[in-house]
């Protein structure tokens, strides 16, 4: 059973492993993760650039579409969690984590494209360690050296705070990162690696039916799910960038007032 | 004898292949249960209040976010 099993599903880490275009095995190598990153920068770049070039009054077009964008961002997960004036200080932080974010992860669903980039541990991991510095070293700023003060919370009673004190230091300065880059990562990868086993038991019921005629029909089962888990997969892309810019929100406003 | 020990080497090597798998299933109990309780006391939480429903949106994705991390990590550890 195992044997044959092992010829009908490769290694899983062929899903997501790509060759160089150039520059293999140098540190230059440019796969298809690299040019995905290249290619969704560039779309923000280039979308929030065409967008703000005219300044009409009432916008529309690709104008509308950035102001819609950026509103969006702005009202929704900076004003909300940090208050007005600080909502509009790090909303362009925060707008351009969640549409850098956004334009990656949709490429999981992108017809010749279904690869996510982010399901490489190397973007998340990159954007979870800017968050953890940027939250401390905006602490840092805000409260001076009181800052780790906050690992005490108020009301605790004394011979308590030996226990409470390493579990609040190891939640907030190294449980924050690692679940925030392994929410996006283990997110992206678990949606690739579900379209690629339902398309491996499309195309092999529909198209090489090894075993009889008689498995064609049965490769509708499969190719329905496909078509759901491709949905499901788009919402949560969209849902997971909104989630991780709403953590660093969420990370940036503790650290900006002080606890007690 | 020997087709014996060989067969008793693949069965084992199969239990072992399939391990990941019992122990993601294992770690998804939890966030489930937490998960399914989260957003059943939100959605009481909004109709209660219909006028708080953004605020309790909002943190009702928070909160599934932080359950669901768990659950994650234990599908992750499956291909370690």
């Amino acid at each position: 059973m195992i044997p044959v099993l092992a010829d009908l599903l490769p290694n899983v880490n062929e899903l997501f492993e790509y060759k160089g275009f150039f520059g293999q095995h140098q540190w230059y190598e440019f796969n298809k993760t690299a040019a995905l990153a290249f290619v969704s920068t560039i779309i923000c770049i280039g979308l929030f650039y065409v967008g703000s070039r005219k300044r009409a009054m009432v916008p529309g077009g690709l104008q509308n579409v950035a102001e819609i964008g950026y509103e969006t961002v702005e009202q929704q997960i900076a004003v909300e969690v940090m208050g007005p004036e600080n909502g509009r200080k790090w909303a362009p932080f925060l707008a351009t984590l969640f549409f850098w974010i956004f334009f990656i992860n949709i490429w999981s669903t992108f017809p010749f494209i279904y690869f996510p980039a982010t399901s490489r541990i190397a973007i998340p991991i990159y954007l979870a360690l800017q968050t953890w510095v940027i939250f401390i070293f905006v602490g840092f700023k805000h409260q001076g050296l009181g800052y780790f003060r906050n690992v005490i919370p108020s009301g605790v009673p004394g011979p308590l705070l030996i226990l409470v004190v390493p579990i609040e230091i190891i939640s907030k300065y190294f449980i924050r990162p690692f679940s925030l880059a392994v929410r996006l990562f283990a997110n992206m990868t678990a949606g690739h690696v579900l379209l690629a086993i339902f398309c491996i038991m499309t195309s092999e019921l529909v198209i090489h039916h090894n075993s009889g005629i008689w498995q064609i029909p049965l490769g509708i089962l499969p190719f329905f799910a496909l078509i759901a888990m491709t949905g499901f997969e788009f919402l949560v892309a969209v849902l997971q960038s909104y989630i991780f810019t709403i953590l660093t929100a969420v990370y940036v406003n503790e650290s900006l007032h002080a606890e007690h | 004898m020997n087709e014996f020990v060989s067969l008793a080497v693949t069965q084992a090597d199969a239990l072992k292949s399939g391990l990941g798998s019992v122990g993601y299933g294992l770690a998804a109990i939890g966030p489930g249960i937490g998960i399914g309780y989260l957003v059943g006391q939100s959605v009481q939480a909004m109709a209660r209040q219909p006028e708080m429903a953004g605020n309790v949106r909002t943190t009702m994705f928070l909160g599934i976010a932080f359950a669901e991390a768990l659950a994650l990590i234990g599908f992750v550890l499956k291909f370690i």
